[in-house]
């Protein structure tokens, strides 16, 4: 093989990788706030999740296809 | 130089209506196409192509010996794509798009059109039944349904260069491209949460199948486009992806890696001891901790995405890349930064470490072990449609998910078509002209004008019939036969 090399892990790669500059940041913001309020989602999912989940999931039956 | 990677994604979705002891999936996949097209049916014509007529562009051929195909419903819609049953699923392709920002807005304005249609066949159901449209790829119970993605590649590229170096690609993508799964199938070892919805279920590494022994590496060869230049590349090893980056990611980073493969800028590639296995065995892994055997030691899924990731900066300062990519190199070095530092840290960009959130967070409030069927059910609720229902459209609704586009982005491409591929004037055709296509296939269009034979326009490339090419054309076609004579005239 040509490229023995491990990869370089990513402090080296920042620096080579200008691309990077343009990265936005809010996207691990929105993966904070998510922790924080995961609660509050779960009481909402609870409203609509479907009643009877043995039910439902022993009906769910596909046909195979591609 | 490497072709322009025009790309289509396909999906076919899980349909179940509850409440309903007789329950027929082809019938119910019918019910919802017809429910959302008002039965507008079109024919998919599937005969010998005939490309000498428009290398140099559009042209008009006499029809005898048009195959109409009758049966299944089928339907092409004014956005271009093509939304029909198949193998007892609603199936929605999208149509034809030039970059894989298109390809992710059109892949989510299928899931847009899906939940139309379990809107529109409400009303066709008897009162206590509700028909509920998944976009995953399993029942949890072994049968396995697709989210296949297509390249056009050069056809004079040796597709050993593509099995070599995409094997190793594709299998460790998995760790942004998977939506998830509790539990494992197909007699894989038992897991209580995988990456994946699909990779139980690849059995070999190359291969013609697509229902059963699954290939890592698919070789059908339907280019439906001049099969002198182009092949098709279809790629069945994918999940189904509900969220946007994660699906703007996936088409682009494969689009990325087969024109490296094309401009001959990759190294040796990655020799994976056993793929199949690492198939699996990636998804098996959501701590993202595995060693994998290659000819030049062991890795892990992370190490060969870098290493992909390193080889792509690489060639993208070779070449003029266009500014999508550049953009999809920076998202991809970003999730992969972060799935590195913690996977959790991701779940507004992927939908399997969302997920897994979200189980996470029921098993410790509700103490649930893995085996608990509200588990299992919550998996499936992801992947509902209806942005009401569906786990990941009430992330969405909270804004716990990053977006690529606004709704009203989305609701344009519902009716809209690309504008700079073949699919504006096959959308343009439907929306202008809706009476007179009689049948369609990617690479035509038969008209019926009222004479003695049908007329076909054949559309071999894949990058002509645009607004620009088009355009014009079109405002000044009254009707379907204005447009043909125009087309004949221009054919010379």
């Amino acid at each position: 093989m040509a490229e023995q090399e491990r990869p370089q892990r990513k402090s080296d790669r920042a620096e080579e990788t200008q691309a990077t500059e343009d990265v936005e940041s809010t996207t691990t913001e929105a993966a904070e706030e998510l922790t924080d309020r995961i609660d509050d989602l779960l009481d909402e999912i609870d409203t609509v999740l479907e009643e009877n989940a043995e039910e439902f999931v022993k009906n769910y039956v596909q046909k195979g296809g591609q | 130089m490497a072709l322009p990677k025009v790309i289509g994604t396909e999906t076919e979705f899980g349909i179940t209506v509850l409440h309903k002891a007789d329950f027929n999936p082809v019938h119910a996949s019918s019910a919802l196409i017809n429910a959302y097209t008002r039965g507008a049916k079109i024919q998919w014509s599937f005969d010998e192509e005939s490309p000498g007529r428009d290398i140099r562009g559009f042209g008009v051929e006499d029809g005898p010996g048009i195959d109409m195909e009758a049966g299944l419903v089928n339907s092409v819609l004014t956005n271009g794509a093509r939304l029909y049953v198949d193998h007892a699923h609603p199936e929605y392709s999208t149509p034809e798009c030039a970059d894989p920002l298109a390809a992710a807005l059109y892949d989510k304005a299928g899931e847009v059109i899906m939940a139309k249609a379990v809107s529109a066949a409400g009303a066709l159901l008897s009162e206590g039944e509700r028909l509920v449209v998944h976009k995953n790829n399993s029942d949890g119970k072994g049968n396995s349904y697709g989210a296949h993605e297509n390249y056009l590649i050069a056809r004079d590229l040796p597709f050993g260069d593509v099995v070599s170096h995409l094997t190793p690609f594709l299998v460790s993508r998995q760790i942004f491209t998977g939506s998830g799964k509790v539990g494992s199938e197909n007699g894989r070892p038992e897991v209580d949460f995988q990456i994946s919805q699909r990779a139980d279920f690849f059995e070999e590494q190359v291969g013609l199948e697509t229902t059963l022994k699954r290939p890592i590496i698919n070789t059908r060869d339907e280019p439906h486009a001049d099969p002198s230049r182009y092949r098709r590349l279809h790629v069945i090893i994918g999940d189904a992806t509900m969220n946007e980056v994660q699906t703007y990611l996936k088409v682009g980073t494969a689009a990325l890696v087969l024109n490296a493969i094309e401009d001959g800028a990759l190294p040796e590639p990655i020799d994976l001891a056993d793929p199949v296995e690492a198939v699996w065995g990636v998804s098996h892994d959501p701590k993202l901790e595995r060693d994998f055997g290659t000819a030049s030691g062991s890795m892990t899924a992370l190490d060969i995405q870098w290493q992909y990731f390193e080889w792509l900066t690489k060639y993208a300062r070779s070449v003029e890349l266009d500014a999508v990519y550049e953009d999809v190199l920076s998202q991809w070095e970003l999730i992969l930064t972060d799935l590195e530092r913690d996977p959790a840290t991701t779940a507004d960009r992927i939908d399997w470490t969302a997920k897994q959130r979200i189980l996470e967070a029921y098993r410790e409030r509700d103490g649930l072990a893995w085996d608990h069927p509200k588990l299992r059910l919550l998996d499936l609720q992801y992947h509902d449609v209806d942005p009401e229902r569906g786990l990941y459209g009430r992330l969405a609704a909270r804004q716990r998910v990053s977006r690529l586009f606004t709704d009203d982005d989305i609701e344009r491409a519902v009716i809209e078509p690309p504008r700079d591929t073949r699919a504006y004037f096959r959308g343009q055709c439907m929306a202008r002209y809706p009476g007179a296509v009689v049948a369609a296939n990617w690479d035509s269009l038969v008209f019926d004008i009222g004479e003695e034979t049908l007329k076909r326009v054949p559309m071999m490339e894949p990058l002509r019939g645009t607004e620009d090419h088009v355009g014009e054309l079109l405002d000044a076609s009254e009707d379907a036969a204005a447009l043909l004579s125009a087309l004949g005239g221009d054919d010379g």
